[in-house]
């Protein structure tokens, strides 16, 4: 502070300096983000632009009805949002019941069995692959959302197990052993007790799993043919013809898709940091 | 159980013992769904994905298949032509990418992350906004930021590639596509380094800074001596998590670049191409071992190297 006394000049220079690496940042991390937001709404003549005469063309709509009109993208977005939703409430049953029982039971091989879920999250998707696709195809799961589903639970389950069971850990044993001489079975405890507790946990985890299955491309592009979900129907993205370029569509599409999770994110914002945090230094 | 010696002062060991292994019987009830479901989406595929790494077999008709051993890795044909993947100069080609994507993104990655991480923990006016325009590119899709910046990339439309570069196909010479993936994948995570960075700051002590600024020591100093060393756990982790992140990179290679460029470019593109597009289960089972290996080994130097704890 006594810098502003003593040498105001070099003061003032810091500061400017300071809020100029903000600024940087700031069009660096947006920057991307928002000239794909105006492509969206500029029409395919006019890409050829130059960027300021780009900028102040006239906006439309017509990418986003040309969008919304494409039945494949309409099923996309249909079959991400079941995939996603079914794996990561499939994944917060089994990992709460497992949550609970690692954070709050003392048994033999405990260890070893945070160490397996631990070493699941970190292998990687194409070692499982071939052997997914042949279990896929023998089950007839094949172009089936449910092979997705199940096959997305190889991430989300490691991933709401470790989270929740560092949660379960935090929730003070007084809570539990109420319930436990009141002659509370385990089950009922977990669904009673801890739940309602677990509830801000259950929300967050469940949210960054959601992002992954609805980021997931690997067996989405491999597990179906027809029944695409969103990031493969935005990669395979064409136009009209062959030699039509339908960058404004693509952009229109992968709007539509960010949108809402930026929406997610921007709400849940504090949860979120706490929870990638929890999982990534916890496991 | 019956060898756990009772503790000392204990009213009733038998009812507590009793009660002890109620609730062990208990613990594996709950946890049986999990371990099913990771035997059966995780356990039971790599299986397979090992037993068909010695087998010469078809995707299409996998019990059709004859035994090969070690033959998918390296094997040559009479006539004299080398058919394991170890033999591909493709192979190779795709390691040797995979390795410098890891390598130079993970450490501007890291770099970026800790001035933002810094930044964004100092006090100052739109300190809020930068915070939550810090996770908007980790919430894009990974395939649209492929997209947003394989537009930018455009020889003929993009921002980068026709205004920057003046109509040059970054994307299309294979030297050059790299250095763009890498730009790609650093803008898309340096937010998530950062967010697991700034975590580690806001847990430091603020005395010690006092101490140190009564001790008449400059920032530099501070910043070296007391916040990187103090940070070395955040950091640590954060660095594993990216770097087998990025070992495992497959689609921005795959939408940026097309299957075919994508398997020259990334091991999982490689294996990909070879398991689904040409149908070789056995070959791309091969491969996938591999990438299974090389990765194993890394988190087992980065673990004892750093002596990284997880739990």
């Amino acid at each position: 502070m006594y810098l502003k006394r003593t040498n105001p000049f070099l003061f003032y220079l810091q500061r400017v300096l300071f809020y100029l690496l903000v600024l940087a940042i700031a069009v660096y991390l947006l920057f991307p983000f928002l000239w794909a937001v105006l492509t969206s709404f500029r029409r395919a003549g006019d890409l050829f632009l130059p960027p300021l005469q780009f900028i102040a063309a006239p906006s439309t709509l017509s990418n986003y009805t040309q969008v919304f009109t494409n039945p494949g993208f309409q099923r996309g977005l249909l079959f991400s949002l079941v995939v996603a939703v079914a794996s990561v409430l499939i994944s917060l049953l089994l990992g709460s019941f497992a949550a609970y029982a690692l954070g709050r039971f003392k048994f033999k091989g405990k260890a070893l069995i945070l160490y397996i879920i631990l070493a699941v999250s970190v292998f990687p998707q194409i070692a499982v692959l071939g052997g997914l696709f042949t279990l896929v195809q023998t089950t007839g799961l094949f172009n089936n959302p449910v092979a997705l589903i199940f096959s997305y639970l190889i991430f989300t389950i490691p991933f709401t197990v470790w989270v929740l069971t560092s949660f379960v850990r935090d929730i003070p044993g007084e809570l539990e052993e109420a319930a436990l001489v009141d002659g509370a079975s385990p089950l009922q405890t977990l669904f009673r007790v801890l739940f309602p507790v677990m509830m801000p946990a259950l929300v967050t985890t469940g949210l960054l799993a959601f992002i992954n299955c609805w980021n997931e491309y690997l067996f989405a592009l491999t597990f179906t043919s027809s029944n695409r979900t969103v990031p493969v129907v935005i990669a395979n993205y064409s136009g009209a013809s062959q030699f039509d370029q339908p960058w404004g569509p693509i952009m229109a599409a992968s709007i539509v898709v960010t949108v809402p999770l930026i929406i997610l994110v921007l709400v849940f914002q504090r949860n979120i940091v706490s929870g990638l945090t929890a999982g990534a230094v916890k496991g | 159980m019956t060898t756990k010696a009772t503790p000392p002062g204990a009213v009733a060991p038998t009812r507590r013992r009793g009660i002890e292994t109620a609730r062990a019987r208990q613990a594996i009830w709950l946890l049986l769904p999990t371990l099913i479901a990771i035997a059966v989406v995780a356990g039971y595929p790599l299986y397979r994905t090992f037993f068909f790494s010695l087998f010469e077999a078809n995707l299409t008709t996998p019990d059709q298949r004859s035994f090969l051993g070690l033959g998918n890795f390296w094997f040559t044909t009479d006539e004299g032509v080398p058919l394991g993947f170890l033999q591909d100069p493709k192979w190779w080609t795709a390691v040797r990418n995979t390795l410098l994507f890891t390598v130079v993104s993970v450490f501007l990655e890291t770099v970026l992350g800790v001035i933002i991480a810094l930044v964004v923990n100092s006090a100052f006016k739109g300190r809020a906004f930068l915070r939550t325009a810090m996770l908007v590119p980790w919430a894009i899709p990974t395939v649209v930021s492929a997209q947003m910046w394989a537009y930018m990339y455009n020889d003929s439309f993009g921002l980068v590639g026709r205004g920057l570069l003046g109509g040059q196909a970054l994307l299309a010479d294979p030297s050059t596509a790299i250095w763009a993936l890498i730009a790609v994948d650093v803008w898309k995570t340096t937010s998530f380094m950062a967010l697991l960075i700034l975590a580690g700051l806001q847990s430091l002590p603020g005395d010690m800074y006092e101490a140190a600024d009564m001790d008449g020591a400059s920032k530099w100093t501070q910043f070296w001596r007391l916040t990187l060393p103090l940070l070395r756990p955040a950091l640590l982790v954060a660095l594993v998590f990216r770097s087998l992140d990025a070992l495992r990179v497959f689609d921005i290679m795959y939408v940026m670049l097309g299957a075919n460029n994508a398997a020259s470019t990334s091991m999982t593109g490689y294996a990909r191409q070879a398991m689904i597009d040409n149908s070789l289960l056995g070959l791309g089972s091969a491969v996938a071992v591999a990438i299974f290996l090389i990765i194993m080994v890394i988190v087992v130097m980065y673990v004892t190297a750093f002596r990284v704890r997880f739990d």
